[in-house]
């Protein structure tokens, strides 16, 4: 696929001040979109894809929310001063792909007016008002969702406890997991309550690691030796709090994932496995049903009478051991969900957890906070001969 | 019963001055588009519904219900370590928005969702006050 002739600019806008003292970061960059949107003759409603750098804030979840955009693709590239020069190449790839039609590529910052650091010195721009009342790091915000998700559907703690059972079931075939020890239902919820309903063996472990992957063109992967996972279907989402109506009973996987799932041409029911991202149990719980493998608020029975343990269980998920009990690293964990992902494809996870005839599968990112802003990502690959 | 939880300042933008000067006073102030009138939160100079520039601020009643809320028993933020347990909240005030806040002068086991609250003011001492909820006589 080439970029020549799939894209082109239809709006600039450079603001017009040189000393900014009156207006923060944020408000810069609403003033340069509206700018270059009516300079295209669009509008905020019109775009579907949203670029900034590190800068703006959390990526470009921030500034989603700030500017209300519903956005199907996302990129915050940051190569220092030509990080927007990419962003235009990467705009016209993504058109191109037909992954969206409207990219908005935003900057902004104060150096004149706001001390050195991270956004001018500012913080991102909902800090300011959600960073005062004792959040004690991820867990308080993803407890938010976990007791409205309990409020609405009946949830309850033991369904929670059984999705860190199975990673745990998982786990102890994993010689490099963090905890390797099978936990029972009991176990989990008679661990130390952290921030209720979530209790210590609910939440992800804390690691050090990382990962790689390498994405290949097919002649490329025709000339290599090694089996390979074809990527069949993508979708992401920013899903944000909607200005301050937010719904912490869903993630942006109800964006992603049928995205993902319409250009691959599957359905949940032709899967065969899943890397659910599962920083925390409720995450894993949430996830599932956005993604189409129950109905909206039967996460929690979904996953009951081992539907989650591999090899044999309806929906075998994370057979790494996952976030709650294999890895986590650097708290980013949508690396391992691939990797699992293509263990299982190339019939390369530990034999005790393979999923027989594994032709299918699907790997879910999530990040930020399921309790405020988050991104969704959403991939399906299938088996070389899929 | 949760210690008394401390009071840090925020740090007010160009944006936001004056909706910390006036917690100072004991009001909640809204920022509300002045086209499509929609409350606006968290407090920002543009409408992220219309896309409109225009607003402006208006007080807010303080009245609202919990939506969802934790009782954080594990925390590592100065100040709020020494007051466990405490409530991390989010409550939607009559007007629509949710705000993230505390619930107050209750005790923690106590606190449900939907339970009626109305705001309380904690000074910073430095020109600013913090909005919490206490429960609200029904």
């Amino acid at each position: 696929m080439t970029i020549r002739g799939k894209a082109s600019i239809a709006g600039v806008y450079e603001h017009p001040r040189r000393e900014i003292p009156d207006r923060s970061t944020s408000q810069i960059h609403a003033e340069v979109a509206a700018g270059a949107l009516a300079d295209a003759g669009l509008s905020l409603r019109d775009v579907d894809a949203y670029f900034c750098d590190s800068s703006a804030g959390f990526g470009p979840i921030s500034m989603a929310d700030y500017l209300g955009l519903h956005c199907v693709h996302v990129d915050s590239t940051e190569t220092g001063g030509s990080s927007y020069v990419v962003h235009v190449g990467h705009a016209a790839e993504a058109i191109a792909a037909g992954k969206c039609s409207v990219a908005l590529i935003t900057m902004a910052g104060r150096p004149r007016s706001a001390a050195a650091g991270r956004r001018g010195g500012e913080l991102t721009p909902d800090m300011e008002f959600e960073g005062l009342w004792g959040m004690a790091g991820a867990v308080t915000g993803y407890a938010l969702a976990a007791t409205r998700h309990m409020h609405e559907f009946g949830t309850t703690s033991a369904q929670l406890a059984e999705v860190k059972v199975a990673a745990s079931l998982h786990a102890q075939h994993n010689p490099n997991a963090y905890l390797p020890h099978p936990v029972t239902v009991e176990e989990v919820l008679e661990s130390p309550m952290i921030s209720a309903p979530l209790r210590r063996q609910d939440c992800c472990v804390v690691t050090d690691g990382g990962g790689a992957l390498v994405v290949v063109s097919p002649e490329v992967a025709r000339q290599l030796g090694r089996t390979t996972a074809k990527i069949l279907g993508h979708g992401e989402a920013v899903k944000h709090a909607e200005n301050g109506r937010l719904d912490v009973t869903h993630t942006g996987a109800v964006v992603s994932g049928p995205r993902a799932f319409e250009e691959a041409g599957v359905t949940p029911a032709d899967i065969d496995y899943v890397s659910i991202y599962d920083s925390f149990t409720i995450t894993v719980i949430e996830t599932l049903e956005d993604l189409g493998f129950c109905a909206k608020g039967d996460g929690g029975r979904f996953v009951l009478d081992g539907a989650l343990v591999a090899p044999d269980g309806r929906l075998p998920f994370n057979t790494d051991g996952g976030g709650l009990c294999n890895n986590h690293p650097s708290n980013r964990g949508g690396i391992t969900k691939v990797i699992e992902a293509v263990r299982q494809l190339r019939g390369e996870a530990h034999p005790a957890v393979q999923v027989a005839d594994c032709a299918l599968a699907l790997a879910h990112g999530t990040g930020g906070s399921i309790g405020s802003r988050m991104g969704s990502s959403t991939l399906i690959l299938g088996r070389e001969d899929a | 019963m949760s210690g008394v939880l401390p009071t840090p300042a925020p740090v007010p933008t160009p944006e936001s001055e004056e909706f910390w000067a006036a917690t100072a006073q004991g009001k909640l102030l809204l920022r509300r588009c002045d086209d499509c009138q929609t409350p606006i939160w968290y407090p920002r100079g543009f409408c992220p519904v219309c896309g409109s520039f225009r607003t402006s601020w208006s007080e807010a009643s303080g009245r609202g219900v919990v939506y969802t809320f934790t009782v954080v028993h594990r925390s590592g933020v100065p100040g709020y370590r020494e007051a466990l347990p405490y409530v991390v909240a989010y409550v939607e005030l009559e007007e629509g928005p949710r705000l993230l806040t505390n619930i107050v002068e209750c005790e923690p086991d106590d606190v449900e969702v939907g339970m009626a609250v109305r705001v309380v003011f904690f000074d910073t001492g430095k020109g600013s006050a913090l909005y919490r909820f206490a429960p609200a006589p029904s």
